[in-house]
Order: structure tokens, then C-alpha cells, then sequence
């Protein structure tokens, strides 16, 4: 096996998928002759034609509700909305239609659509090009998001949202597209959603990251390695459905709790995470809940690195955490 | 002008299309029944027996029309006022008036509101109450068939208002950009609840908005069944012909309110609902079958009669049938429970045993 990168792991995911099912269909904004601004769709209008690889035109609420249409058909759509950002427009037919269609329809119309979108920040693309709203879509019953952080992951869980029986939100951290690479399973090898991964484990603090934050949140621990410091990293992969057993055992061994989004911490994804674990884990914790996450201002652009939780950032939340008990 | 943008205006001349008596017999049974089960619901909700309910009456040729033009393997996706529609489809009655109770033989296990009721069997699709979202579906539907090779149309439903919302555009953008076998069948009922036509658009008419989209549209007399008819044949009839969508604006009127929970007498004169009710689709029919002597008085008083006791029955049959099971609650959500759905199940029957919560 040959090392890729977490967009070209997005591209074989969507090759095997629409390879090993006719069903597979591909739309979104210049996803065709253009293989889509990240490139997640290169190769795939030449191999599979226009009528699976669609260029649509520059609105969102019409490649969704096209694709929920495709959905009720029987068929398995994969719309790209071309940065997370963009996505608003569609957000009511996201909401109010393909998160509820097989609820308010008693079962009757099961509508599963994958919708991939690169999100976060760290690319230099300012307000519109760079935030990080997963709890938008977490807060929504129905509703499936998934993160990866590694190519495998990418790939495997990507295969997943595809084959699976409910609508996904699948978000792809742009930042660390080409800048993790690692190795990926030929074929379809398929990493179960509501599954998060023990990156390292460790017995003094557990960080729960997700997506572009999984890599500082490494790098940070590996620093605190030569202080003696034992860091478990938890990459939560799937934000819902949520591994919420291992989330707790991980807190159970350790006491400790640093949560890492890009998100600014007011409602987002870690006040669920703090809220579960003092719900179910209260009397196991040590030290409080420490959530170090993007600030609760709108995305900057030229402080960008200032904003994002940042390696250092990270190594200092989680000595503090230890400090405090 | 040239020959294709002539085309664009007027797909094929509506005399191709046959109306025969029995159909307009079948019309007429149909908008009667719809009619009668209308005015009960109303009723139902007047006496608290249900909970909401919006009315089609005036609108029974549009949807009748529309409905008998299209066949059973085409994909609908109403709005939430289609319930003449339904009827032509042959969705038994009492499935309806089920949702309408929201029981426990409501298809959709009473989740939604009155009037949203979809099929799955009869491909009509679970409606939503936001407006226009519809549409843009319909075209994913229709490109689906298209891919699969089946001879197929999707339609999609909506009102006058919803000319105004987002997903009319994206949706007659993106049928008109792949050419996508869909009618676009507009009820221009001239009410979006209290704003009048005119202030939904300075556009002369709704049909004339196809043309921005490079596909015809065409303006009839909503109240004419077989106008209607007509133009719906020719629309289905272009869309599988490889000719792509058509808007038909069918011009009609809302004689009731927008719903149980609207007072039209606050915006409309009582003029104009008299003008339009010289213009009711059901007398109108009528009166062309009495004149053509297809039909008498005495047969259009039994077959009221008929319906009446009909929907008597049913209504009878879907007031006795108890409600969903409370633990129903938590399920299709998913295809398979997720998060923390397990746990809050239990913890929800933990305290319906307790007495906490009551059924």
C-alpha cells in the first residue's frame, strides 16, 4: 500500500462507491470537468459520464433538493456543497425536509443522501471560506455527521455515509487535506459510523478532538511526552451518532477532560461532550471540563492562526488541567 | 420569433387530447367526493375533533384535472392542500381522514399536521409545510427516472405564494437546465393566505415565468376540468417525449379560508368570493353534463348523497380507531435507534408506568 492524501482517500471512496453501485451518483458545483475545487472528484466524470457526475448550477437548496429527490427515486446521491460555508441556502431543505422525511413520514420514505462538505479554517479563507458549524447539523435529530481526520478514515467512513440507510453530513477538514497522508485499504473497507478511535492512549488526560484538530492535538501530546505527561487522544470520527462508551471509559480511566474544536465554545459540539460526561461520569473527573476551542467571534482572516487553537495552546490547556487536580 | 422560441410557447394544440363523457363522469365523482369530505373536515375541526385543517373547495377541477391526466407509476409531490389530488390516485379516503386523526392507522403515525399525508405505495410524497421545497425535489425525481430509463413524470404542487419562494427558482432552473421530465402544476388560487396575487409579482402572469427558464408555460382556466386536463396530457406527454418541463399555471380560486386558523373576511371582499362562486368548478361540470344530458339532477343529488354517507362512514371508522402507542415516539428517527434515543425510550416508558406522563 502506497501513502495518499486525505482528498485523494475522499476520491477512491467515491470511485469504489459509485464503481460497485450504479445507483451512486455525484452532484454539486464544478464537481465534473473540474474534478471540484479540492479535486475530491477528479477523474470520476471521464470514468462514470454526466449523467452520475453532475455540474449543477450555483445553488445549494437546488443540489440538495435535487439530490432528495434522487434519494426517494432509490437512489444513493453524494452532493458536494463546495465549502461548508456556502451551505446556508440549503439549510431548509437539510432541516426541514431531508432530516425529517422518513419521520413525519411514519417509515414510508427512508431519504438518504450524503452531503460532503470541506469545513474549518487555517486556509487563509477569512469569514466564508473557513467556519466550523458541525453543531448546526448535530443539533439536528436525523441527521448523521462525520469528521475524519486520516485518509483511512476519509475513505472508510466515507464508504459508509454512502451505503448507509439515513441522511449524513459528512465533513471533510480542508485544512488537512493534503497535509496528512497515510495508508488506505484498496477496496470497499468500511469504518462503521458512531465509532470514535483511540488515537494514543494515555493515563493522565484524555482529549477529545475531531476532524483538522486531531493532528495539533497529537503533536501537543507528544510534547507533553518528555514532561511525563500521559495524554489519551479520542478522534470522535462520528459527532452523531456519538461513541459515547468510549468517550466515558476514556474519561473513566483518566479523570481529566480537554475537549478541542474549532467551533467557538459557546454551544458547541464540547458543551454537549462536558455536559454528557458530568451527566454520566461526574464523580470520576479529577479536574473540571477544559474546552479550548476557536473564539466566540465571527472567523477572522489575517488572525486566523490566532483564532484556531494552536499546538502551544493546546500544551497549555492541558497542563493547566493537570494543575487544577 | 423564431421556430424555438415559438415552440417554447405552446407545446401542441390542447384538441389532440381526447375528454371523453366517462371521464368527465369520473371527474365529476371525484371533485364531489373531495367537495364532501372538505366540507366535513372543516366541520371536524369547527367541532374540536381535529386539530387543523386546510380546505381545497374551489379548487376541485385543478386538482381532478390534473390528477386524472397523470398516470399511477408518475411521482407527486404535493403541497399541503392536494387532497383531490389524492383521490384521483386512488388513496382510499379513510387513509386520509386517518392522518387527518392522526391515529394509529395514520401511515405517518401521526407526525405531522393535518393535510400532510404521503404514500408511499401511490408515489405521493410526504408533504412539509415550508413553501416551495417541493419543487426542487420534483426534479430530482424526475432526473432519477430518467436515469433509470423509466417512463415516468414527475409532478410537483404548489400555490400562487410559491412562485416567490427560493426552490421555484432552483427548481425551474435546474429542470430547465437538464431538460428534466417534470410539470410544475401551479394553482394560481389568487390567495397566498391574506396577500393577494398581485403582490406576489409584478409578473403579468405566473405561467410567463417558464419562459426565463427556456421551457413553456401556459396559463388555463383552473376551473375548467378539462382545460385542465388537456394541458397536463400535453405536459406529460413533452416531458417523456424528451422536451422537458412545462409550468402550467392553473388558474382557480381558494373559496374557503387559507385554514381553520385563517378569517378571510379580514382581507377579501365578500364581492369577489361571490364572483368566483359563479365560477364553482363542480357546478360548472355539472351543468355541462346536464346540458350534454350525460347526467341528470336526480343522479347529481344520489351520487352527493353517496359520497355523503360515504364519507360518513369513514369518518365514523377513523374516530374510533385509538392513537399511535406513545413509545412510537422514538421511532423513525433512524433506520436503526442511534445516540441517545435508547436511553431516553426507557427512561419515557419508566415514566409512563410511573403515572409522570399520561397517554
Amino acid at each position: 500500500m502506497t501513502e495518499i492524501t486525505l482528498i485523494q482517500a475522499v476520491n477512491r471512496a467515491l470511485h469504489t462507491a459509485m464503481k460497485a453501485d450504479p445507483d451512486v451518483i455525484c452532484l454539486g458545483e464544478d464537481i465534473g470537468v473540474n474534478g471540484g475545487v479540492f479535486r475530491a472528484t477528479e477523474g470520476l466524470l471521464k470514468e462514470f459520464g454526466e449523467e452520475r457526475v453532475i455540474d449543477t448550477p450555483l445553488n445549494e437548496s437546488g443540489i440538495v433538493g435535487t439530490a432528495i429527490g434522487m434519494a426517494l427515486y432509490g437512489l444513493k446521491p453524494v452532493a458536494e456543497i463546495q465549502f461548508l460555508d456556502f451551505i446556508y441556502p440549503a439549510f431548509d431543505q437539510i432541516v426541514s425536509e431531508l432530516s425529517k422525511f422518513r419521520y413525519r413520514s411514519g417509515g414510508q420514505f427512508p431519504c438518504h443522501v450524503v452531503i460532503r462538505a470541506p469545513y474549518g479554517g487555517g486556509i487563509k479563507g477569512g469569514l466564508y471560506h473557513s467556519q466550523s458549524t458541525e453543531q448546526l447539523f448535530t443539533s439536528i435529530p436525523g441527521l448523521k455527521v462525520v469528521v475524519p481526520s486520516t485518509p483511512a478514515d476519509a475513505k472508510g467512513l466515507l464508504l459508509s455515509a454512502i451505503f448507509d440507510p439515513d441522511p449524513v453530513i459528512f465533513l471533510e477538514p480542508k485544512r488537512i487535506y493534503r497535509t496528512v497522508t497515510g495508508e488506505v485499504p484498496e477496496g470497499d473497507v468500511r469504518v462503521p459510523l458512531g465509532s470514535a478511535r483511540v488515537v494514543r492512549e494515555g493515563s493522565d488526560v484524555t482529549v477529545l478532538a475531531y476532524g483538522a484538530m486531531v493532528p495539533p492535538v497529537v503533536q501537543a501530546a507528544k510534547t507533553l511526552d518528555s514532561d511525563g505527561i500521559k495524554t489519551e487522544v479520542v478522534d470522535l470520527r462520528s459527532l452523531n451518532p456519538l461513541d459515547v462508551e468510549t468517550v466515558l471509559r476514556s474519561v473513566e480511566k483518566t479523570g481529566r477532560v480537554v475537549v478541542a474544536h474549532e467551533a467557538p465554545k459557546f454551544c458547541g459540539y464540547g458543551a454537549e461532550l462536558a455536559a454528557l460526561i458530568a451527566e454520566k461520569a461526574l464523580y470520576s473527573l479529577k479536574a473540571p471540563i477544559l474546552r479550548i476551542t476557536g473564539y466566540d467571534t465571527p472567523f477572522p482572516y489575517t488572525l486566523e492562526n490566532l483564532y484556531l487553537p494552536s499546538v502551544d495552546r493546546i500544551v497549555r490547556g492541558i497542563q493547566r488541567t493537570l494543575a487544577a487536580g | 420569433m423564431t421556430a424555438e422560441a415559438d415552440a417554447l410557447r405552446a407545446p401542441t394544440t390542447p384538441e389532440d387530447v381526447e375528454v371523453s363523457p366517462e371521464l368527465l363522469k369520473q371527474a365529476l365523482s371525484l371533485m364531489v367526493l373531495a367537495r364532501v369530505a372538505d366540507e366535513r373536515a372543516i366541520n371536524l375541526q369547527r367541532q374540536g375533533r381535529i386539530g387543523f385543517y386546510a380546505p381545497l373547495e374551489g379548487q376541485e377541477a385543478a386538482q381532478v384535472g390534473c390528477g386524472l391526466a397523470l398516470e399511477n407509476r408518475d411521482w407527486l409531490c404535493p403541497a399541503y392542500r392536494e387532497l383531490a389530488v389524492a383521490l384521483t390516485r386512488g388513496i382510499p379516503l379513510l387513509a386520509i381522514f386517518h392522518q387527518l386523526y392522526g391515529n394509529s392507522k395514520d401511515l405517518s403515525r401521526g407526525r405531522q399536521m393535518p393535510n400532510h399525508y404521503g404514500f408511499r405505495d401511490h408515489r405521493f410524497v410526504s408533504p412539509s409545510s415550508p413553501i416551495g421545497t417541493q419543487i426542487a425535489q420534483a426534479v430530482g425525481l424526475a432526473l432519477a427516472s430518467r436515469y433509470k430509463g423509466e417512463k415516468v413524470v414527475s409532478v410537483a404542487f404548489f400555490g400562487d405564494g410559491a412562485t416567490s419562494s427560493n426552490d421555484f427558482h432552483s427548481g425551474l432552473n435546474f429542470a430547465g437546465v437538464y431538460r428534466a421530465p417534470v410539470v410544475f402544476f401551479c394553482q394560481n388560487n389568487q390567495w397566498a393566505i391574506s396577500l393577494p396575487r398581485e403582490r406576489q409579482t409584478r409578473s403579468e402572469t405566473l405561467a410567463i415565468k417558464a419562459q426565463a427558464y427556456g421551457f413553456p408555460g401556459v396559463q388555463v382556466d383552473g376551473n375548467d376540468f378539462g382545460a385542465v386536463y388537456r394541458a397536463v396530457r400535453q405536459a406529460r406527454h413533452r416531458a417523456l417525449e424528451g422536451q422537458g418541463p412545462t409550468l402550467i399555471e392553473a388558474v382557480t380560486y381558494r373559496m374557503g379560508p387559507h385554514s381553520t386558523s385563517d378569517d378571510p373576511r379580514r382581507y377579501r371582499s365578500s364581492e369577489e368570493l361571490a364572483r368566483w362562486k359563479e365560477r364553482d368548478p363542480i357546478e360548472r361540470l355539472k351543468n355541462d353534463l346536464l346540458h350534454r344530458h350525460l347526467l341528470t339532477e336526480t343522479e347529481f343529488e344520489q351520487l352527493q348523497e353517496a359520497h355523503r354517507q360515504e364519507v360518513q362512514r369513514i369518518i365514523k371508522e377513523a374516530e374510533a380507531t385509538p392513537p399511535p402507542e406513545p413509545v412510537s415516539l422514538f421511532e423513525d428517527v433512524c433506520a436503526v435507534p442511534t445516540g441517545y434515543l435508547a436511553e431516553e425510550r426507557q427512561e419515557f416508558e419508566e415514566l409512563l408506568r410511573q403515572g409522570v406522563l399520561k397517554p
